[in-house]
């Protein structure tokens, strides 16, 4: 069955500053029908004289009727970004559809499937969010099974979701790109191969793997986790640009 | 219109039309689904399958000896970018296609991967579409598709398969891999076909 996918004008209900230069919208929508974790919305942006533009953000929030949330990272140039985290206020309306995307997802094992396989999410900067969304779907329903993040933030000023990672309830290991809080074990730098194989789960534990992140970013995590013996079926990504952000 | 949004100006309406919802980049971002396969090119192989079974193949040095074309095209992606002007290299479906007998009408593209994609044959032919492996010059890199991917400029680039392997030639259309996650299953940009439905 085909389910058309329409525009629908959401309000803005809530904004929280995660960093910044990020920002959660909180959305009522009232037909909005829920979610998988992993999954993206279209927001369209419409100027006085007809013009109009769209890009696609990732859904940070667990699976809810009628609610959705959004990070949205501050591109300095950007046309749409510094509007959704900058301009855009609480009661605005914000015209958007979805959800979007079958394949970057996550859903909880079933009692039937009694799946155990691990899963292993790899971050670069707000390529968090869809992994976000999988963390809090695993906490909303209750979930035990085995998770671990590696996030990968230029310094610990720019890391999203700070505060409620640790509550996740599973490890979370961050690596900085250029600047590390005091007395970190570590000096800044890339993620590697060596830090991959430390951090996550090894290809013997046979675990899914979600990387999403800037595109070179996304482009070394997922060949080195090829070289080191990961499944390449076992490895969904998702990249974004501009490249180099 | 019945919509706009509060605020909003909009900035980058200085350039020539775009497919609807599109905005330009210079850069060329890329959309695949998983890690960026490494197709060596002593085992590449590019293969036409009739319906019949009949097969149509050809190795690099095969590829490479037929007539090259030079395609200047503009490329939208679903995921809303486009890129106007690019230069590729490439040999097009109708050289390909030269000693094919089919009466298919559609066409299953494979890539090495897993990758699929569908579209009409029609679409392939008539200067159309290519297998492309140089753009601006330069060998085609990896990530984005190389050593060679199809190239078809006049739908959305996820039907543009890249580390393309070959194509099945069918009576009845099949969806692809995205075609199957929810997405158009023809995809025309100015008719915004992005999505199933729309």
């Amino acid at each position: 069955m085909v389910r058309r996918l329409s525009w629908q004008v959401a309000t803005v209900a809530e904004i929280r500053h995660e960093t910044p230069s990020a920002d959660t919208l909180v959305l009522d929508v009232p037909e909005w029908p829920g979610h998988l974790a992993g999954q993206h919305l279209d927001v369209r942006l419409t100027a006085p004289d007809g013009y109009s533009t769209e890009r696609s953000y990732s859904i940070a929030s667990a699976p809810s009727a009628g609610r959705v949330e959004i990070t949205v990272q501050r591109v300095e140039d950007g046309e749409v970004s510094p509007y959704l985290a900058g301009v855009l206020s609480v009661g605005d309306p914000l015209e958007l559809r979805g959800p979007v995307g079958g394949y970057f997802v996550w859903r909880p094992a079933t009692e039937s499937s009694g799946s155990e396989q691990p899963v292993q999410l790899i971050a670069g900067g707000s390529g968090i969010v869809p992994l976000m969304a999988m963390a809090r779907t695993r906490a909303q329903v209750g979930s035990d099974e085995p998770f671990r993040l590696l996030y990968s933030v230029r310094s610990p000023e720019e890391a999203i979701y700070r505060e409620e990672l640790p509550s996740l309830g599973f490890e979370v290991t961050y690596a900085y790109t250029r600047r590390t809080p005091p007395d970190w074990p570590v000096p800044a730098g890339r993620v590697d191969a060596a830090l991959l194989a430390a951090t996550t789960w090894s290809p013997d534990d046979k675990p899914r793997v979600y990387v999403c992140g800037p595109t070179p970013f996304v482009e070394v995590v997922a060949n080195v986790l090829v070289d080191a013996g990961h499944d390449p079926a076992s490895i969904r990504t998702e990249r974004f640009g501009p490249t180099g952000r | 219109m019945s919509f706009v949004s509060p605020g909003f100006g909009g900035r980058r309406r200085e350039h020539r039309d775009l497919p609807p919802g599109q905005y330009l980049t210079e850069d060329f971002p890329v959309l695949s689904y998983g890690p960026t396969p490494q197709v060596d090119l002593a085992d590449w192989n590019f293969g036409i399958v009739t319906e019949t079974g009949a097969v149509h193949g050809w190795g690099w040095e095969a590829l490479l000896a037929l007539p090259h074309e030079t395609p200047h095209v503009d490329i939208h992606c679903v995921t809303k970018w486009s890129k106007l002007d690019t230069d590729w290299e490439g040999v097009s479906l109708d050289t390909l296609f030269e000693n094919v007998e089919t009466e298919a009408e559609y066409a299953k593209v494979y890539s090495y991967g897993g990758y699929s994609t569908n579209l009409p044959l029609e679409d392939l032919l008539d200067g159309k579409a290519w297998i492309a492996f140089g753009f601006d010059g330069e060998p085609l890199e990896p990530e984005h598709g190389g050593p060679a991917r199809l190239l078809v400029p006049h739908l959305y680039f996820w039907k543009s398969a890249k580390w393309v392997r070959g194509i099945q030639l069918l009576l009845e259309d099949e969806p692809g891999f995205w075609e199957e996650n929810g997405y158009h299953n023809y995809g025309d940009p100015w008719r915004e076909q992005r999505y199933e439905g729309d």
